[in-house]
């Protein structure tokens, strides 16, 4: 997919809890294709700390208006100053970057379970409305600290059955994803996965002890985005070290060397 | 419009600009931002007979005004280049010269040995400051009689444009310089990256995997341009300047330093369409300053106030 350098306008930023935000641009022209996984490189020119641009995955693309969404973590710096953009203010970005979740080609009767924790919900969302227009129906399996940290669970909704767990029991299942008695209960074709990664390494524990097929998508740190500096490797299960933001960010889980 | 074509050697360039090797891949990376058949050369990404992993993850840490790396030489080797690389990459309108390195003498001159065959790579850069490898790399660097054994071994076995790319991590840079240059370097290159190290004071850890790693981006730039001063009072062969060049202004310091080229590395990871920026800014400011070429930049500075 050919790779864009572009200069969005910001129509909306939400703060949608204290630590995080739902960024909204739009252009005069319409936006390239997306796919569900990719991300785009930030640039961030409001901090003077940050130096680096800022990978995020895309949260959303509604062609229809013609915006990207990104829901934005406000872990430092940068991504403090993302959430300081106002309607209006310009935004450069390097789009769309890195491979796709799979779009299953075949049966839409397959059982598909879409887990998300924290800010990893952000591509899930995405890929739940891809797939529910391939024809698939999608159940999401949300996991949060507590009912505040659940985000865009009205879009969720609008998509699939959602599950929900919360660590400390405020909405859904009390513990981790991995607990919840929707896993018990059912047994999927597919599993997509976006998260912290010990969230990810059990949902690939439970997905390789049933043999049902995941992928997971990772955050490894970045420096350029594009393949060039080859300083976000994870390893192979060959032992090679590959860009995660070329060769991934998805990956099978039979791809890699985690010990699960 | 100024005549912006240079000379390194034997090696005609169109522009003074190329990219840093290690942060622009092969040049395909970045066709779809820009036209690379503009940049006067592309540094390829460090090279070595062997395939090498490289180091563990994390490699990388953000710092003021710049970033670490520690990859330690990434590559799949030159037979896998020579194989798989180089027919995409040979037909391009640029200079495309590979970065070469190596763990002892005798792997720097198999590596060459190997890239000498092609006709469509005209020169190498000769990486003896990489920070970030066990053995090699920077070692031969960081002493002239290492320097000089490397470049000697590798002149007597490589007949076109040999540039050496000298670490900064060194009391006296000019001392290396000199070193290569009384073995038959045709260009030095300078700096590769600064020696540096980053913290996580929350987890009380290093952040990178290494420990230790190589600093570049604007905030090593005075230090790359003092060098690239020195150097060029040192020796007579041309200068290729570079650490932290982020647009036009800078790389015409570098010019004014010295320099009678410029690579641009770290920045391509912030503007990946940097250097095209940087060419079209050294063309206006011979323009504005009336020098007909870029050629009249290098060592142009002038020291009374």
């Amino acid at each position: 997919m050919k790779k864009y350098m572009l200069d969005l306008k910001v129509v909306e930023n939400q703060r949608l809890h204290s630590n995080y935000c739902l960024l909204k641009l739009t252009t005069d022209d319409s936006l390239p294709e997306m796919l569900p996984g990719q991300f785009v490189q930030v640039r961030v020119d409001n901090s003077p700390t940050t130096f680096l641009r800022r990978p995020i995955s895309i949260n959303y693309v509604d062609y229809k208006n013609n915006q990207l969404w990104l829901l934005v973590q406000l872990v430092g710096d940068g991504t403090r100053a993302m959430a300081a953009y106002k309607p209006g203010d310009i935004v450069n970005l390097l789009l769309p970057l890195g491979n796709t979740f799979t779009i299953p080609s075949g049966d839409t009767a397959e059982k598909l379970l879409l887990v998300g924790g924290g800010v990893g919900t952000a591509p899930i969302l995405f890929l739940g409305e891809r797939l529910k227009k391939a024809g698939f129906e999608v159940t999401f399996l949300l996991g949060a600290r507590s009912a505040a940290d659940l985000l865009q669970l009205d879009h969720f909704n609008a998509i699939g059955k959602v599950a929900v767990t919360t660590e400390d029991g405020s909405m859904g299942e009390k513990g981790y994803v991995t607990d919840h008695s929707l896993l018990k209960s059912n047994r999927f074709d597919r599993i997509y996965t976006c998260g912290p990664k010990p969230m990810m390494m059990a949902v690939a524990r439970y997905a390789a002890a049933q043999s049902i097929t995941c992928e997971v998508s990772l955050e490894n740190t970045m420096a350029c985005g594009i393949g060039a500096c080859l300083c976000c490797v994870e390893k192979t299960k060959e032992n090679h070290h590959v860009c995660v933001c070329t060769e991934g960010p998805v990956f099978n889980i039979n791809q890699l060397s985690w010990q699960i | 419009m100024a005549n912006l074509d240079i000379q390194i050697g034997n090696l005609s360039l169109k522009n003074p600009v190329m990219t840093a090797s290690g942060t622009f891949g092969y040049g395909t990376e970045y066709a779809d931002f820009m036209d690379i058949e503009r940049l006067g050369g592309i540094i390829v990404k460090g090279t070595t007979a062997e395939l090498r992993e490289g180091n563990n993850y994390p490699r990388m840490a953000e710092t003021p005004a710049g970033m670490l790396n520690a990859v330690g030489l990434q590559n799949k080797g030159a037979d896998y280049f020579i194989k798989e690389i180089y027919p995409t990459i040979k037909d391009l309108d640029t200079r495309m010269i590979v970065n070469v390195s190596g763990s002892s003498v005798d792997s720097y001159v198999e590596c060459a040995e190997k890239i000498a065959t092609l006709d469509h790579i005209p020169a190498i850069e000769l990486n003896i400051s990489c920070p970030n490898v066990k053995q090699g790399g920077m070692a031969f660097g960081v002493t002239c009689a290492g320097a000089a054994e490397v470049v000697k071994a590798v002149r007597k076995v490589y007949p076109k444009t040999l540039i050496v790319k000298l670490s900064p991590n060194v009391t006296d840079i000019t001392e290396i310089a000199r070193a290569v240059e009384a073995e038959g370097a045709d260009s030095v290159s300078l700096i590769n990256t600064l020696l540096g190290m980053a913290i996580d004071a929350e987890k009380r850890k290093p952040i990178l995997s290494t420990v230790t790693g190589g600093l570049s981006g604007p905030c090593v730039k005075p230090v790359a341009l003092r060098m690239v001063w020195q150097t060029y009072k040192a020796v007579k062969i041309p200068i290729i300047g570079l650490g932290g060049i982020s647009n036009a202004k800078d790389a015409i310091e570098f010019m004014l330093a010295g320099a009678t080229a410029i690579q641009i590395g770290t920045y391509n990871f912030i503007d990946p369409t940097v250097s095209i920026k940087v060419i079209e800014g050294i063309n206006d400011y011979c323009d504005r300053h009336g020098f007909q070429s870029a050629r009249e930049l290098t060592g142009a500075l002038q020291l009374a106030h």
